[in-house]
């Protein structure tokens, strides 16, 4: 029991990251029509976000260590913790939370320029044009953060009070031995908010039915005579927030470099195609559906009956779904 | 006269088909076949030599590749005369003079291995074939080194491996022109595990996380050889993907395991990854068994550690070198890298600086750069002052035996470099194994060297 338990919330988890990139992706796709490989590293710049926050929150007054004399070793002290004492160290702990009102304004920002700048001007060429000129987009930014901050990962620890893990079988009756990472229960946590937050905002609000109209039937929305292209151009810049936000906040789970969102953008796409291309309750279903399946495929008491079958899961879950629903689980003709 | 038409023309035709042949042969072989046939590949004809540093300078490794280069780089400076000597001035017999080797000047090309087998390849093809380099040198992975080494013996050109750790290297993948400086995974496993048993006792139940390639395996079998023959027992040995960056599945099977150890066989961006995960999910916390719970990371990298954080204090690893060591050789590496570069060289730094300077010694020893007198003058070669205490490359797999540092993640770092704590400095006499091991990992043929 508790090896299921623990099974899916690491599936919830997993797919809670993978939901968040997939929404993102489909925003983009069902609006602009743009297959967008870049979207992994609008993923990856959200992490870094959380890099830079701690870099200058962390930024030291250096005392030179007299004991190496080869080559410049410094005893670094933050100056917050100079200036404030505790309240400085307790503020640089949470670097990565104070990151997420930092990456709003950041990615949002990034995501109307990478529209303006580039994106725009591919909107009516073929599919293949956009995929090489989003990916070659995608290389480019990994190489600048590489350029910047290197190739090895960078820790971005979860503050002190959250580090451990959470007693959640104590919470179920289930004994003292099911625990969970605290961070990963708020991760999941905040990546449901995060979904319901574009769902309520797409559903509620005028500027989102519009979007949403506009989805379905462009031209008619244009004939009303509304800008949908610039609620599209808004739409991309919330699908950079959206997976910057996922970014951000995966940087205590997984130390961020250079390459993260190239590791998450393929299973996305998966996830995007199993559940409809442009389907967002689609997309954050599969999300979560694939994230479970890969996670109980992982158990060894599965792995003995199926060798291997963790790292061909999700792919065969794909091409049953597209033989059966060639549309994906919630695409509509 | 019909005779003599026969004759002729079954001459003609026999001899025309044979020259043909013949010479499509010729035409189609690879010119450096040709140009060499009365010497050996890339033989120096001017005032300089050409030495092929591959590494990776893209990818997850390329900041140890970065390291790797500028050790080269330094070597170069060293073996030409220029800069402080390095440690030339400690090395252990030494024929280099500093005026660069028998007479020429070194000068260097570099490649890019990307960390992967095909592209390490090309690049070392690229360097043989157009940049005419004398030898092959560098890498940071296992899978890489077997390739790498595999084409140069093909080639007639001598390769000095950077950092690999398994034992297919020197073992069933061992070559006559193929050198390893590093040392393996069977050297980490016999000088880890009397530290873990003094550590931790001798009734442990391990659980194996394993990269799923050759380093990985060669890691796993060699902890688990050397623990179980301790007592301890292995509850399970789970391989995980190359590419995996989440690893809370295989962790979570962990905690319900019954296991009270961890052994990650991991190496860089995946040692990070599960390092951090597992402190995350608590298992640092636990007991089990009655026991702490313990992590132990067999092949520490500093470079790579730094990305883990927090979540190295106190685990156990091995390494092959670390900058902190007061010997000569030591000191004198890192004062000379240190002036230069502003920081401290990684253990890759050290072993490829080390390759560079025992090749060009071995040409110098020799006089000449034929890779047969080469080879001959690097196998059983002993030496001293390079860090590591006396070390000898065994003639019969071309495998450095010296000592091995056990280390620890320091608990309190005095700076940014100050990531591990050496523990013990394990001799060279019980990490060392005997040539007739059965193993298949360990029964290879070195092949032999072609005069031509």
């Amino acid at each position: 029991m508790d090896a299921i338990l623990i099974q899916i919330l690491n599936g919830l988890d997993k797919g809670g990251a993978y939901a968040l990139i997939a929404l993102g992706l489909t925003l983009v796709f069902g609006t602009l029509g743009v297959v967008n490989f870049a979207h992994g590293a609008l993923f990856m710049l959200g992490a870094f976000v959380s890099v830079t926050v701690q870099n200058i929150l962390t930024i030291s007054k250096k005392v030179k260590d007299e004991s190496i004399t080869f080559f410049d070793a410094y005893k670094e002290t933050p100056y917050l913790e100079i200036w404030w004492g505790d309240t400085g160290t307790m503020i640089i702990d949470y670097a990565v939370p104070i990151s997420i009102f930092v990456a709003i304004p950041v990615m949002l920002l990034i995501g109307l320029a990478m529209e303006r700048g580039l994106i725009r001007f591919f909107y009516k060429r073929g599919d293949a044009d956009q995929i090489l000129v989003t990916f070659g987009l995608a290389i480019v930014i990994q190489e600048i953060v590489k350029a910047n901050y290197g190739a090895n990962p960078i820790p971005t620890p979860a503050p002190e009070i959250v580090a451990g893990s959470a007693p959640v079988g104590s919470w179920l009756g289930l004994g003292a031995d099911l625990v969970y990472p605290w961070w990963r229960l708020i991760y999941l946590f905040f990546a449901i908010t995060i979904i319901s937050t574009v769902f309520a905002f797409l559903h509620y609000t005028t500027f989102g039915m519009v979007v949403r109209a506009g989805m379905h039937d462009r031209e008619t929305v244009g004939l009303l005579g509304i800008n949908i292209e610039r609620r599209f151009t808004i739409v991309f810049g919330l699908a950079a927030v959206v997976a910057g936000l996922a970014g951000t906040m995966y940087t205590p789970i997984l130390p961020p470099d250079y390459h993260m969102g190239m590791d998450f953008l393929v299973l996305s796409f998966v996830v995007v195609v199993v559940g409809g291309m442009g389907s967002l309750a689609g997309a954050v279903a599969a999300g979560f559906l694939l994230g479970i399946l890969q996670s109980f495929a992982s158990m060894n008491e599965v792995k003995s009956v199926l060798p291997a079958i963790d790292q061909i899961i999700i792919y065969l879950v794909a091409v049953i779904v597209l033989l059966v629903r060639p549309k994906g689980l919630m695409g509509k003709d | 006269m019909s005779d003599d038409i026969k004759t002729y023309s079954t001459l003609s035709r026999r001899g025309f088909l044979k020259t043909s042949v013949a010479g499509a042969v010729a035409a189609s072989a690879p010119m450096f076949f040709v140009k060499n046939a009365h010497a050996f590949t890339n033989e120096p004809k001017g005032s300089t030599v050409t030495f092929g540093f591959n590494v990776p300078q893209t990818g997850p490794y390329a900041e140890e590749g970065a390291d790797e280069l500028r050790a080269y780089e330094l070597a170069v400076k060293h073996i030409n005369g220029e800069g402080d000597g390095g440690m030339l001035n400690t090395m252990k017999p030494v024929s280099l003079k500093g005026d660069g080797v028998n007479g020429k000047k070194v000068i260097f090309v570099t490649g890019d291995t990307q960390t992967k087998s095909p592209a390490a390849r090309a690049s070392a093809k690229r360097m043989i074939e157009r940049d005419g380099a004398i030898m092959i040198t560098g890498g940071s992975s296992s899978g890489v080194a077997v390739a790498v080494q595999s084409l140069c013996h093909e080639q007639g050109v001598i390769f000095m491996a950077g950092l690999t750790h398994a034992v297919d290297t020197t073992g069933k993948d061992r070559r006559r022109y193929g050198f390893r400086h590093f040392f393996n995974t069977e050297m980490s496993g016999a000088a880890l595990a009397p530290i873990l048993e003094s550590e931790f006792g001798n009734q442990r139940l391990a659980y194996h996380l394993t990269a799923d390639y050759n380093w990985g395996w060669s890691q796993e079998g060699s902890i688990k050889k050397h623990t179980e023959a301790l007592g301890w027992q292995t509850r399970a040995a789970v391989r995980t993907p190359l590419k995996e960056v989440d690893f809370s599945q295989y962790i979570t099977p962990v905690l319900n395991s019954g296991a009270d150890v961890l052994v990650l066989n991991h190496y860089g961006k995946n040692m990070v990854d599960s390092l951090t995960q597992s402190v995350q999910f608590g298992l640092r916390d636990k007991q089990v068994n009655g026991q702490d719970f313990q992590i132990v990371v067999p092949l520490f990298s500093r470079l790579m550690a730094r990305g883990a954080g927090d979540s190295i204090k106190g685990i156990y690893g091995s390494t092959n070198w670390n900058w902190s060591l007061q010997d000569k050789g030591s000191e004198a590496f890192v004062k000379s890298f240190g002036s230069e570069y502003g920081f401290p060289p990684s253990q890759a730094a050290h072993t490829c600086y080390v390759q560079a300077l025992l090749y060009a010694d071995a040409c110098q020893r020799a006089g000449t750069f034929h890779p047969c007198d080469v080879i001959a003058a690097l196998e059983g070669h002993q030496f001293d002052g390079m860090g590591n205490g006396p070390v000898e490359y065994r003639a019969e797999d071309h495998q450095c035996f010296k000592d091995v540092l056990v280390v620890k993640g320091k608990e309190a770092s005095s700076s940014e470099f100050d990531l591990l704590e050496v523990v013990e400095v394990t001799p060279r006499a019980k990490v060392e194994y005997p040539t007739t091991m059965q193993d298949a990992n360990y029964v290879g043929d070195l092949g032999s060297c072609r005069r031509v």
